[in-house]
């Protein structure tokens, strides 16, 4: 127990302790190969290899953050006395009972075990990456949808004002709207407060436009956004949760809203692009002249067409939101100081990069890898979704 | 055409007004003027002293007229304290008030005074464009020509070979950011301990004790000190200049003119050279042009990781220093550059592209 591990001895109990999300791959995988006929586009993604690798890879980062109390080997947090800087595989000096024995990727420059702290990575960026592109996403189709299919003033005013966020630089963007002074003025609860709203207009509009004849389902489907809604949004943007289910630290919200901030103009540009490219099918004149409403069109009709672009660039998006919340930690901005997340692990390891890469190498590869899948898995749901 | 450029023109200084006032309201917000007034007056100021400071300084008043100030079309402003000393924004220290202008801000080439740098910004940050300017040629002469031919090659036979290799090595190396490239590359080239560095030096190739250098100064450009830096920014950009030139050249390969040229026995070379790069071209372009805001982001990264002192680590020191001067230089180069590149990639579209006809 007291000699350095090899580098095969390494992956191999590497590969042990991620024997929880190696069995949920399997299922996953047997699971859906067997029923793929009957699960449309994610069913076809298993007919192209590119598209089973990326998935395959994000899955495993989705499993790891799931089952990460399990992969762990040690408290993310907590310093080791003696392990400071150590290489990869170093026995755990005078390790007490029932502890891990090694460090399994070595130890970072405050003696806290670099694996654990990739594993615990993947949450906290698996926790906030797709929500923000989610978030991102609404208010891009709330806004670009009609900006398309009106086009004129509105979609005038709209794309300038996407143009102007666009033409930011997003480091100076995140340095002006990520800091603690910021966090004083009580911008970012603005941000949140605009940006929020957009999830329940959308479905507000949805079920509007489709049941509006029909006033009892109506009322329910609306009421029911209505309520869920409005609650979740008092305790994320205000921190004012009644109940207290909802709520969301003042840091993190800020580096949410930015995030969200940041992306939505690109998918407001993707967004109306389709649309002024589908109002023009013979379907939504069809629709025009049956006399229905310009929202039911824009959403029952044109909105699922758009679907097929749309996913894909939500799996590039999200990938493209990881690189940004790597940046933020990359600079220190919006984390706690010990946090586990990928960028700020980097931000820390850099500094004795030339000497002990392996405390920034290991969240740089992990990184790398979720976005690499991320990218694949677009490649190839665009690859299944053009076939059809 | 000239109606075209007038109204782009008239939007993007349309554009850069609203961006720097953007800036300047989030850069003189009160938190940022208490913590200029602590780090100027002193850091036991009580809130009061520190208000005081703030109003005496001309920090106080509407954040409008501030904005006109700093732009240079509002008259700056001008205080006489209690012992009849005259102090103004545009007075210099021992100047005679009388004589001093009535409009300085950036408009009139004052960009303010740099706390961080102890002078001027506009001098400093000249110096610092220049430095990152010679980093930015050296990736634009690395990153432009390998992207493209690997685009070109790649979209010229599309579902070849060589097509996937080139497409993989293109996803890949966009969903590498500059951080974690850098990152690499350093532990693989220029670490003494890990990678080809211990190796080489054994074997007694190296004289030193890493390939690459871990860091660059604007001082001493040399091909070891600069390999690495140039390679991290440029590896994100190439996959993404690549693959829309794969996209545009597969497109290309596909139109009519091509399969004619081919049936009348021009060689599938000529071809590829003589009629589809220039129309595959096209959309590069514009893509290069808009690069330039993403290699923004890649220099501020790769200057922090290289301690290179440009502009990025300019950008950098200012935001971490509360150098709300230099801050606001800093976003007006930048702004710029992002205005002036999408206007030249609109323009050369139009140029470059027979198809789109203006009124």
């Amino acid at each position: 127990m007291d000699e350095l591990l090899s580098w095969g001895a390494i992956l191999g109990r590497v590969a042990v302790q991620f024997l929880p999300v190696w069995i949920a791959l399997v299922v996953t995988y047997a699971v859906s190969i067997t029923f793929k006929r009957r699960l449309g586009l994610y069913g076809k993604l298993f007919d192209s290899p590119v598209g089973m690798i990326g998935f395959g890879i994000v899955m495993f980062w989705v499993f790891t953050a799931l089952f990460a109390d399990q992969v762990i080997t040690h408290d993310p947090l907590a310093q080791f006395s003696g392990m400071k800087n150590k290489v990869p595989g170093t026995p755990l000096a005078n390790s007490p009972e029932g502890q891990y024995g090694w460090f399994l990727f070595g130890g970072d420059h405050l003696a806290r075990d670099v694996f654990s702290r990739m594993v615990m990575g993947a949450r906290s960026v698996l926790s906030i990456a797709p929500a923000a592109t989610a978030f991102a996403f609404m208010v891009g189709i709330t806004l670009g949808v009609p900006a398309g299919y009106f086009g004129g003033r509105l979609d005038t005013s709209l794309s300038f004002i996407a143009n102007l966020v666009l033409a930011f630089p997003v480091i100076l963007l995140f340095y002006l709207l990520v800091t603690p002074e910021i966090r004083l003025t009580g911008i970012p609860v603005v941000l949140a407060a605009v940006l929020f709203i957009f999830p329940i207009i959308f479905l507000t509009i949805l079920f509007n436009a489709r049941y509006f004849t029909d006033p009892k389902k109506r009322n329910l489907y609306v009421g029911i956004v209505l309520v869920l809604g409005f609650w979740a949004y008092s305790g994320l943007a205000f921190n004012m949760d009644p109940l207290g289910v909802w709520s969301m630290d003042p840091n993190l919200l800020n580096v949410f809203v930015s995030v969200v901030f940041v992306n939505s103009p690109t998918v407001f540009r993707i967004v109306r692009g389709i649309v002024m490219d589908l109002k023009a099918r013979d379907y939504v004149a069809a629709g025009q002249t049956r006399g229905e409403g310009p929202w039911y069109i824009m959403l029952w009709e044109i909105l699922p067409n758009a679907r097929g672009p749309l996913i894909v660039d939500f799996c590039l998006r999200i990938g493209y939101t990881t690189i940004l919340l790597g940046t933020l930690g990359f600079f220190g901005l919006g984390v706690a100081p010990d946090s586990p997340d990928w960028g700020s692990t980097i931000d820390d390891g850099r500094k004795t990069l030339s000497l002990f890469p392996h405390a920034a190498v290991v969240p740089a590869l992990a990184l790398m890898s979720l976005v690499l899948g991320l990218n694949l898995l677009a490649d190839g749901l665009r690859e299944e979704s053009l076939r059809d | 055409m000239l109606t075209f450029i007038a109204r782009r023109l008239g939007l993007m200084l349309l554009t850069a007004f609203v961006l720097t006032f953007v800036v300047f309201f989030l850069t003189n917000l009160p938190p940022n003027l208490e913590k200029l007034a602590r780090s100027e007056g002193s850091v036991r100021m009580t809130d009061e002293s520190v208000a005081a400071w703030i109003e005496q300084n001309g920090h106080g008043g509407s954040v409008f007229a501030r904005y006109g100030q700093w732009l240079g079309v509002v008259p700056g402003w001008t205080r006489t304290d209690d012992k009849g000393v005259t102090r103004g924004r545009c007075i210099q220290p021992r100047q005679d008030p009388a004589e001093a202008a009535r409009f300085c801000g950036i408009l009139q080439g004052d960009w303010g005074f740099s706390t961080f740098f102890k002078k001027d910004v506009l001098p400093s940050l000249s110096e610092k464009l220049a430095a990152t300017g010679w980093l930015m040629m050296w990736v634009m002469i690395v990153m432009v020509p390998t992207a493209l031919v690997i685009g070109v090659v790649s979209g010229m036979r599309e579902g070849s070979r060589t097509d996937r290799v080139l497409s993989t090595f293109s996803i890949a190396s966009t969903a590498t950011p500059e951080y974690v490239s850098g990152v690499i590359l350093v532990a693989l080239f220029a670490s003494p301990v890990t990678g080809l560095s211990p190796m080489l030096a054994e074997w007694g190739w190296i004289d030193g004790r890493t390939l690459f250098q871990g860091a660059a100064s604007p001082d001493r450009i040399t091909f070891w000190s600069f390999t690495l830096p140039v390679l991290t920014i440029a590896l994100y950009g190439i996959g993404y200049i690549a693959r829309m030139t794969r996209a545009s050249m597969t497109e290309v390969m596909t139109a009519q003119y091509i399969r004619t040229a081919r049936l009348k026995g021009v060689s599938f070379g000529q071809v590829v050279v003589r009629h589809a790069l220039r129309n595959a071209l096209i959309a590069p372009f514009t893509v290069i042009m808009l690069q330039f805001p993403w290699l923004l982001n890649g220099v501020v990264i790769v200057e922090t990781l290289f301690n290179y002192k440009g502009f990025g680590w300019t950008l950098v020191q200012a935001a971490g220093n509360n150098d709300i001067n230099l801050l606001l230089g800093c976003s007006v180069v930048a702004v710029f550059v992002v205005l002036v590149t999408q206007l030249i990639s609109d323009i050369g579209y139009v140029f470059l592209n027979p198809r789109i006809r203006l009124s």
